[in-house]
């Protein structure tokens, strides 16, 4: 940024291991929380927080989760939606089954669920890679969504599986407001994105990464393969079955098992091509663009004179632009939006010399 | 037994419908190395274009050899957009660059011709014929013979031209090809266009079936399984493949699918290649791959 590091030294390791070592990066998220927190519960109003911060936050979060899977450890994943069923699901029925277990322990245990079943089908990696692990995590998908649509003991035998969010409430908070559930996500996030960080930087995340660039170096090395990468399915799924509560408890408030279909797998793995695979800021700039993108290019199609694209041609439009976006990341930046951020923090750290 | 045998024979010829969306997979792999996630949107695309055609008056033969230009143009703008800028990239990133471009195959097409489902009457009675005391699908032996026909083909064109000579080339060994002088670029139009080939006729057959509609291009997911057990770089595997997931399916729906809750068949074929992998990690035809250090 328009800072520079000159005079600040470190005097002890721990200081050098700092994730933001200066004190101007600081004192900058400091402030951007305090703008989360409390700046924007007075500046927002409710469609924000419905409709744009509230879905932001719950994709950033589920972006992570595939992140930590494919960008970090490299096991390439469609069944991140499916996850995020388990997650919803498990989460209603531990708050349905015991009364009086605290909301945020209820999201734990859901998450946890969730781990168990990434796990579950994450042990084929073991044995093959690549493709051929596409058709472990389909499975997961087609066959979760299964699962919740036919036992109705999921969702409490309720017509055709759809769940309602329970009260939300913490230590006698009521958190049903819009503000409120806006925290409650913002509070989620926050918390599991320190965490998301430091795993990262972690023994794990390195391990992580050493079997994502080449798994039989990685076993050379002494890397457990099967321990890191069941680790990563499990976090990841803990991750995304979080991500998924919040998404049905928290944004949408009822949900049935096809709002998890194959689509939002794709959608969340779009967040993590544009924004950044292997990098933790991507994840927040890949779900803002797919969150704003369709209210933007609804908003530039009505500023078009009115008959010039019909409104059903938006989809369309929209789905073509994803689709060639995709690409033109792929080809020009595959590191996506977070590579973007990060070269232009480099020049603006020397701007306006040149050198 | 006699309806065991129904079951079975009827899901064979189901399983050639899904060999043949899996075929067009296999071309695009051996030639390129691409894992073609589009060739569902490619399918759906392509039937598409004909049956709009047709429904604008064009005759059948000219609605073919338009539908089949239209992909060979896809095919030049996939090699020059896609292909060509990617080139040894990982194969993930080219998967997930299909992705993307079945997205804007999938948009473009009904942008251009329009969401509804189109009827799509190929000629072809769909009354069950009795042979040897079975009902079986007249429509599904005339699915089955053309795909025979196609495998044929595709077989002549490989084995015995020049063309098929440079194709099976890239296919072993993409590096040495180029230095014999084969133009890997051209190599890749063709075969994509040939997988557009492919597309269209698995295409009009499935169109037939179910109408031409967005959900055709979801015969990816069905193609999927089949891959996978018959392995990505056979033919021959694909369509065993099908043979086995068609057959599989139709069994486990009609004897598994009353014990577990029915509507078992959208995720059946993937826990059966899961089981196929844990065995065979190559699939049953597919290359095994070495490991170096």
């Amino acid at each position: 940024m328009f800072y520079q590091e000159a005079g600040q030294f470190s005097t002890r390791y721990a200081q050098d291991r700092r994730v933001f070592r200066l004190r101007q990066d600081r004192y900058g998220l400091v402030a951007l929380l305090l703008l989360a927190f409390v700046g924007v519960p007075y500046l927002g109003n409710d469609y924000w927080f419905s409709a744009i911060l509230i879905p932001f936050l719950v994709l950033s979060l589920a972006g992570l989760g595939l992140n930590l899977l494919t960008g970090y450890a490299g096991q390439l994943s469609l069944g991140s939606a499916a996850f995020m069923a388990v997650g919803a699901f498990a989460t209603y029925n531990v708050e349905l089954r015991v009364p009086g277990s605290p909301l945020l322990l209820s999201m734990a245990l859901g998450g946890g669920v969730a781990a168990l079943v990434a796990v579950l089908f994450g042990l084929p990696s073991l044995r093959i890679k690549g493709f051929y692990l596409l058709v472990s995590t389909l499975a997961a998908q087609f066959f979760v969504t299964w699962a919740l649509t036919r036992l109705s003991w999921f969702s409490n035998n309720s017509a055709s599986g759809v769940i309602s969010a329970p009260r939300l409430e913490i230590l006698g908070v009521d958190l049903n407001s819009p503000v409120g559930r806006y925290l409650l996500t913002l509070g989620v996030v926050v918390a599991l994105f320190w965490l998301g960080k430091n795993l990262v930087r972690s023994e794990l995340g390195r391990n992580w990464m050493a079997v994502r660039d080449m798994d039989t170096a990685a076993a050379v090395m002494g890397i457990a393969l099967l321990k890191t990468k069941l680790l990563a399915f499990a976090i990841s799924g803990f991750f995304l079955g979080v991500a998924g509560a919040l998404w049905a408890f928290t944004y949408l408030g009822t949900v049935e098992p096809h709002g998890f279909d194959l689509n939002r797998s794709f959608q969340i793995l779009f967040i993590i091509i544009i924004g950044g695979l292997g990098s933790i800021l991507g994840n927040f700039l890949g779900a803002a663009f797919i969150v704003l993108f369709p209210v933007l290019l609804s908003n530039l199609v009505a500023l078009l004179p009115a008959g010039l694209i019909d409104a059903g041609q938006i989809e369309n439009l929209q789905k073509m632009a994803f689709g060639a976006l995709i690409i033109v990341f792929l080809v020009k930046e595959p590191e996506g939006l977070a590579r973007l951020w990060q070269k232009f923090r480099e020049r603006a750290r020397l701007w306006p010399l040149r050198y | 037994m006699e309806f065991f045998l129904e079951v079975l024979i009827g899901g064979l010829l189901a399983g050639v419908m899904y060999a043949l969306v899996a075929i067009g997979f296999v071309l695009i792999y051996k030639a390129s190395g691409v894992f073609n996630f589009a060739q569902g949107a490619m399918v759906l695309f392509s039937a598409l274009t004909f049956v709009s055609l047709l429904e604008r008056g064009v005759p059948f033969w000219l609605a073919f050899v338009i539908s089949l230009a239209a992909m060979v143009l896809l095919a030049l703008a996939v090699e020059r957009v896609v292909l060509r800028p990617l080139v040894n990239r990982s194969p993930i990133t080219l998967f997930m660059a299909t992705l993307g471009l079945s997205y804007v195959i999938e948009g473009g097409a009904q942008a251009l011709w329009g969401a509804q489902v189109h009827g799509l009457e190929l000629g072809i009675s769909d009354e069950p014929l009795e042979l040897g005391g079975m009902l079986l699908s007249q429509f599904d032996i005339f699915a089955a013979v053309t795909a025979a026909l196609l495998v044929l083909a595709l077989s002549l064109l490989f084995n015995k031209t020049r063309i098929g000579l440079s194709l099976r080339a890239v296919a072993d060994d993409p590096l040495a090809a180029l230095a014999m002088g084969i133009r890997l670029q051209r190599v890749w139009v063709l075969v994509w266009a040939v997988a557009g080939f492919v597309g269209l006729v698995a295409g009009l057959l499935w169109g037939a079936r179910l109408g031409v509609q967005f959900s055709l291009s979801l015969v990816v997911l069905k193609a999927l399984p089949v891959l996978i057990i018959g392995g990505f770089t056979s033919i021959s595997g694909a369509i065993v493949g099908g043979l086995i997931v068609g057959a599989s399916e139709k069994l486990a729906e009609v004897y598994l699918g009353p014990v577990i809750g029915g509507g078992i068949e959208n995720w059946f074929p993937y826990v059966l290649a899961l089981l196929f992998l844990l065995v065979r990690p190559a699939g049953l035809f597919g290359d095994r791959a070495i490991e170096r250090v």
